[in-house]
């Protein structure tokens, strides 16, 4: 009888913590919605805000979720694919039914800080508003004058494929128990203005670590392995630290020019979901050359440029004497396949490589530790919209073999590197061409 | 539907995205002088410029050059009087002409970055373009005079 008298209380004792931790929880997440304004006459900001918000709009690459490819910017409508389901871009033009035209400044300070929608709702952190937060309040109210001053559009966006019981928005309150603080960025006093610029750029409003930072399961910021590299669709998100595998040191100037053109002679040029924070975003006139600069700084001291001691010459000299290799009349099968199919648009001779001939050599699709990006950009070639502009790569995923791959890829890396050859190339560039015939 | 200029004139294709840019450049749009080779990007017949350089456009897909500036041997020079296209009269490169289109516009662009030429870098840069009728050392020897008269004519313009 004892026993099953002390079970009941056990029983009901748990029974009240559980309810307790759920309203607690429920309290928590439980957001109220803003009431919804009438849209704000555009008359009332001041050119020099809506300015500035532009800049910072292009700098956070908001164009590149917010606008499905050939739509209007800003309407909304681009497919985002994470692990737990597709979440499309919202409209953010300040159209009040379809876009965020009913919405305040305080409701838009809200969301790019605190994760959460007018109406109440958690957003999924696909919108990395995880780095919005740093913001400043200067800085979101620029953003919210140059958003509601931009075209209302009317458009819904598709329904996101995101699977139960993640789609549940209160739910999302506990991922942010788990992994966010609401909290603006704090300068490093130890560090000049230019890195601070640069590190509250690249945190709080380009965002980078969002691609090249790697996440855990649930989806969390890998915080102590920051910019250390992960793979976002399908491609490898170089490491920004020193354990970068780029031939030749990222300096200051390397990385500007890289941002502001998308092709450096000596690193190559961008490719794939780099794309868009490039020619949408940093290449744009409109996004003044000194952030660049403090980016280019910020990360040029996260990677120890200066602790380098290679020797960018003779590196050059190496590249350059290996870019001829294939060219002879010497019966090589590995060389002769890459002398027919790259070594027209890929040679370089003289004093240096020349930016429209991505010198291979030089270029981390070699010298990763995997062979994910050469293989992805072999197969799927660079249209005139990706990549550097007016550098197109043909596709040979309909000319090559597997093993034509395979092959190219060991070629190069036993060639033009010093590094230990790529394991399981085969079965590596088969399941590259499975995932791409997949999602065709 | 995809769109992008082809020898300076703007042009919409209909049809699939995947259709290859050489297919729809001989066979919608009825520009012949681009040949079909191989048809996997490894003999150069089908050599077009694609922003000024030298594309495979048999392997290329038309969605991948929409919005691009396409030129072929038609457009290379409005007369055809290009110095590499000059140069090759004089020599009488051709013997069968089949490769000869990609052949050129491939040293268009090998001219472009190597103003003056090594035998090395025409070998290297024009390793990707077969001809059956073995003319590769016309070829090399009318890519040199071209770029003379090229070069010359920039120190006399």
């Amino acid at each position: 009888m004892r026993t099953f008298r002390t079970g009941r209380k056990v029983a009901r004792l748990a029974t009240a913590a559980g309810l307790l931790a759920f309203f607690g929880f429920v309290f928590f997440s439980w957001q109220q919605a803003i009431p919804p304004i009438e849209r704000p006459d555009p008359a009332m900001f001041s050119p020099e805000l809506i300015a500035g918000g532009e800049a910072l709009a292009a700098e956070a690459h908001c164009a590149s979720c917010h606008t499905r490819p050939g739509g209007q910017a800003f309407a909304g409508g681009y497919g985002v694919n994470t692990p737990f389901g597709v979440v499309y871009g919202t409209n953010i033009t300040p159209d009040p039914k379809t876009g965020i035209g009913s919405w305040s400044l305080t409701a838009f300070e809200r969301a790019m800080h605190e994760g959460v929608s007018r109406d109440g709702s958690h957003l999924f952190p696909a919108f990395p508003y995880n780095a919005y937060t740093e913001l400043s309040d200067q800085d979101v109210k620029s953003l919210y004058a140059y958003l509601m001053t931009r075209p209302a559009i009317s458009e819904t966006v598709p329904k996101n494929t995101v699977w139960f019981p993640l789609n549940v928005r209160l739910l999302q309150g506990g991922w942010k128990i788990l992994f966010f603080k609401s909290e603006r960025y704090r300068p490093d006093i130890s560090k000049s203005p230019e890195w601070n610029r640069g590190a509250y750029l690249a945190e709080a409003v380009s965002d980078c670590g969002g691609c090249h930072t790697p996440r855990n399961a649930l989806g969390g910021l890998k915080t102590r392995a920051a910019y250390s590299g992960t793979i976002v669709d399908n491609w490898i998100t170089p490491p920004l630290t020193e354990r970068n595998p780029s031939p030749i040191p990222w300096s200051q100037e390397e990385l500007v020019r890289y941002l502001r053109t998308g092709v450096t002679p000596l690193h190559g040029a961008i490719a794939a979901t780099m794309t868009p924070n490039v020619r949408d975003a940093l290449a744009l006139p409109v996004v003044p050359d000194s952030d660049l600069r403090a980016i280019a700084a910020y990360f040029s001291d996260i990677n120890h440029v200066s602790a380098h001691d290679s020797d960018i010459q003779a590196t050059v000299k190496d590249a350059l004497a290996a870019s001829g290799l294939g060219s002879s009349l010497d019966y090589n099968p590995d060389a002769q396949l890459y002398a027919a199919a790259c070594l027209s648009c890929h040679y370089n001779s003289g004093t240096g490589p020349l930016a429209a001939r991505p010198e291979l050599a030089l270029d981390t699709a070699l010298t990763l530790p995997e062979p994910t990006n050469f293989i992805q950009v072999v197969l799927k070639g660079i249209g005139d919209r990706e990549g550097a502009p007016g550098l197109v790569m043909p596709a040979y995923a309909s000319s090559f073999s597997d093993a034509d791959v395979a092959r190219l890829a060991a070629y190069l890396r036993r060639t033009r590197t010093k590094l230990p050859p790529w394991i399981d190339l085969d079965k590596k560039v088969a399941a590259a061409r499975r995932q791409r015939e997949k999602s065709q | 539907m995809t769109t992008f200029k082809l020898n300076g004139r703007k042009v919409s294709v209909q049809g699939p995205e995947d259709e290859p840019l050489l297919w729809v450049i001989r066979d919608e749009l009825g520009l012949k002088g681009t040949k079909f080779g191989c048809g996997i990007g490894l003999c150069g017949a089908c050599t077009v410029h694609v922003d000024g350089r030298a594309t495979r456009s048999c392997i290329t897909a038309v969605r991948a050059v929409a919005g691009a500036d396409v030129t072929t041997i038609e457009g290379l020079d409005p007369e055809g009087k290009h110095p590499l296209q000059l140069a090759w009269l004089e020599l009488q490169v051709p013997q069968c002409g089949y490769c000869q289109s990609g052949q050129i516009m491939q040293a268009a662009t090998l001219l472009k970055d190597f103003p003056n030429p090594s035998d090395q870098d025409i070998n290297a840069v024009m390793a990707g373009s077969l001809c059956r009728c073995m003319t590769y050392l016309r070829i090399r020897k009318a890519i040199k005079l071209a770029a003379d008269r090229m070069r010359e004519g920039e120190s006399h313009g």
